[in-house]
């Protein structure tokens, strides 16, 4: 059931503590959604489930983080492996400068994945289709995916981090930079999604969680307030600063 | 009709003055940027133009042909053969790009991939203390270090190990020599090449980087696949610019290629770039028939081989721009 297990994790940026302590199971093929005010300690929190805070220097982490009950710190881990196992979606698109075709081809020929099964191609156009992008490029795979519109290249993003094959999705707030249409199209997508992968969501967007969420957990100054079902949490939170939080007073 | 009757109303009046100047004051404004970008196009024609004029009463005593392609270099004599000065012209510049642009690519990618802040942060001013370093001094360390050194150390290295390769022979023991050139010239362009290049890779996204990095591709992966395809438009500019400062700086070259008007066959060869031979001899000899119009020819031809070098690196940018556009 659980999936992503953190256990104790403290992360500092140089002296600044961003994450106290947390301790949390993410549950197995639901979308979790992190909330809470600006500087909480969100996206720390998620970059830690893809050593991506390996990135920043000057960061020092301790506590763990398991997926399927192995450490992804433990010595010997393979960055690498990790982060084609946990996908992420970033805030705004970042198209590679190359065309469509080849931004969802890039991981396959980065793991030499495209060599066994199915071709290239195919692989490219399935990935496509997951993301619902296909049927407005398949005339244009060889442009540079820097003609797409703003949308479109997220639906690309979520394209070619799907390619790989990662078991876990994660997105920092991946809907922020889009108009609503395109928005509401990401988000039908990640509900179809999560029958096969554990997606983790930040979002600012209150109804946007509620639209999404299965499970919540609400983040203030680097702690872990409450977490919990996505009904109780929203509906019904134990906490004061939740409430708080939900009515718009913090 | 109604305006003779009645005047017209004042708010409107005053809201008509402002507007109009003010559509005036865009066209005049729009004129003057279209003036100030024009002007130094049409500066380079007139220069070109003057020159050519120049270059004219040479012109009728030799076909272009004999001019450009002419081997000899005899004033005296009435033969003026451009061919040594150019192949020397270019020889000194393959020579600087093949030390300098590896070198500055590698340190470049470094700095603004993995260098730590601090390193960064120490290079940054030390790079652009470099690139005001004064040509003449480079000219004088090339005499005293470079020169020698081929003299002494490269030159009987190559004969004992590289004799056999095209371009590797040693004719020439002086030490004063395209090698030479090129060094000093490399050292040159290498602060400000890397300096351009690190800032170009540094203006890369930080969000293009992660993106690779989220599918799994390493740091180098990552470097090859995104940031040096979009930054290569970049780079490409700032290689140019280097060379463009080392075309006029005639100074340091010319004081260790050793100025021999012949077409060289190694890179132990002295040569004569076409710099120096205009910055050697304008204003001497000028005596001898045809001299000074056979030097504004040499100025005529720099001229062209710049604005080639120039005009090819600006299509290759378009090329690259419009395969990764974004
Ligand atoms: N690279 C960094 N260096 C230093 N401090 C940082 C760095 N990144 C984040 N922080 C600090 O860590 C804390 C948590 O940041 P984080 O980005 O995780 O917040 P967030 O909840 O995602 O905020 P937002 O909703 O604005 O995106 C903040 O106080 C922030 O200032
Ligand atoms: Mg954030």
């Amino acid at each position: 059931m659980t999936h992503i297990s953190i256990r104790n994790l403290n992360a500092h940026y140089r002296d600044h503590q961003a994450l106290k302590d947390i301790v949390l199971d993410i549950p197995r093929n639901q979308i979790t959604v992190i909330i809470g005010p600006s500087g909480c300690g969100k996206t720390t929190l998620l970059k830690s489930m893809n050593r991506f805070l390996d990135l920043v220097v000057g960061t020092h982490i301790s506590g763990d983080v398991l997926i399927d009950g192995e450490s992804i710190y433990a010595p010997g881990v393979d960055v690498t492996e990790v982060r084609k196992k946990v996908g992420l979606l970033l805030q705004r698109p970042f198209p590679l400068p190359m065309s469509i075709y080849d931004n969802v081809a890039y991981g396959l020929r980065i793991h030499n994945m495209h060599k066994r099964g199915r071709g290239l191609d195919a692989a490219v156009q399935h990935y496509l289709e997951m993301a619902g992008l296909w049927d407005e490029v398949k005339d244009r795979l060889h442009v540079p995916a820097g003609r797409l519109s703003v949308g479109q290249q997220q639906r690309l993003c979520l394209a070619r981090g799907l390619a790989v094959e990662p078991e876990i999705l994660l997105g920092d707030e991946p809907t922020s930079a889009l108009d609503p249409p395109s928005a509401l199209h990401i988000e039908k997508r990640l509900l179809a999604l999560k029958e096969q992968y554990t997606i983790v969501l930040v979002t600012h967007i209150l109804r946007q969680a509620k639209r999404l969420a299965d499970y919540v957990v609400f983040m203030y100054l680097g702690e872990m307030v409450e977490h919990g079902p996505a009904q109780q949490v929203l509906e019904n939170p134990q906490q004061e600063r939740t409430r708080a939080y939900l009515e718009g007073e913090i | 009709m109604t305006n003779k009757l009645l005047p017209r109303p004042r708010v409107l009046r005053s809201l008509r003055v402002p507007l109009l100047s003010r559509r005036k004051t865009e066209r005049i404004g729009g004129r003057l940027f279209l003036i100030t970008t024009a002007l130094p196009l049409v500066l380079v024609v007139v220069i070109a133009l003057a020159l050519l004029a120049r270059t004219y009463p040479i012109l009728e005593t030799q076909p272009i042909g004999e001019l450009l392609f002419g081997q000899t270099w005899h004033p005296l004599r009435g033969e003026f053969g451009f061919y040594p000065f150019i192949i020397g012209t270019l020889w000194v510049t393959l020579v600087s790009m093949l030390l300098a642009v590896p070198l500055c690519l590698l340190s470049a990618i470094y700095l603004a991939e993995y260098a730590h802040p601090a390193v960064r942060a120490v290079m940054k001013p030390l790079l652009d203390l470099l690139a005001g370093i004064p040509s003449v001094i480079y000219g004088v360390w090339g005499l005293v270090a470079i020169v020698p050194w081929v003299q002494n150390v490269a030159a009987p290295a190559s004969k004992r190990w590289l004799d056999f390769l095209p371009f590797f022979a040693v004719t020439n023991t002086t030490g004063y020599s395209i090698l030479a050139g090129g060094i000093v010239l490399a050292v040159m362009v290498i602060p400000v090449i890397i300096a351009v290049t690190y800032e170009v890779m540094e203006a890369v996204p930080n969000g293009l980087r992660e993106s690779s990095l989220a599918v799994g591709a390493t740091r180098w992966q990552t470097i090859k696949h995104v940031v040096m395809p979009k930054a290569a438009p970049g780079v490409l500019v700032g290689v140019v610019l280097g060379f463009s400062r080392a075309f006029g700086e005639t100074m340091a070259v010319l004081m260790v290629v050793g100025n021999v008007p012949r077409v060289p066959s190694s890179i132990f060869d002295p040569a004569y770039p076409l710099t120096a031979l205009i910055a050697n001899n304008y204003g001497e000899m000028l005596s001898i028939p045809l001299y000074d119009s056979a030097l504004m020819g040499a100025a005529l031809v720099l001229l062209v081989v710049v604005l080639i070098f120039n005009l090819g690196s600006a299509l290759l940018l378009q090329h690259f721009l419009a395969r990764t556009q974004a």
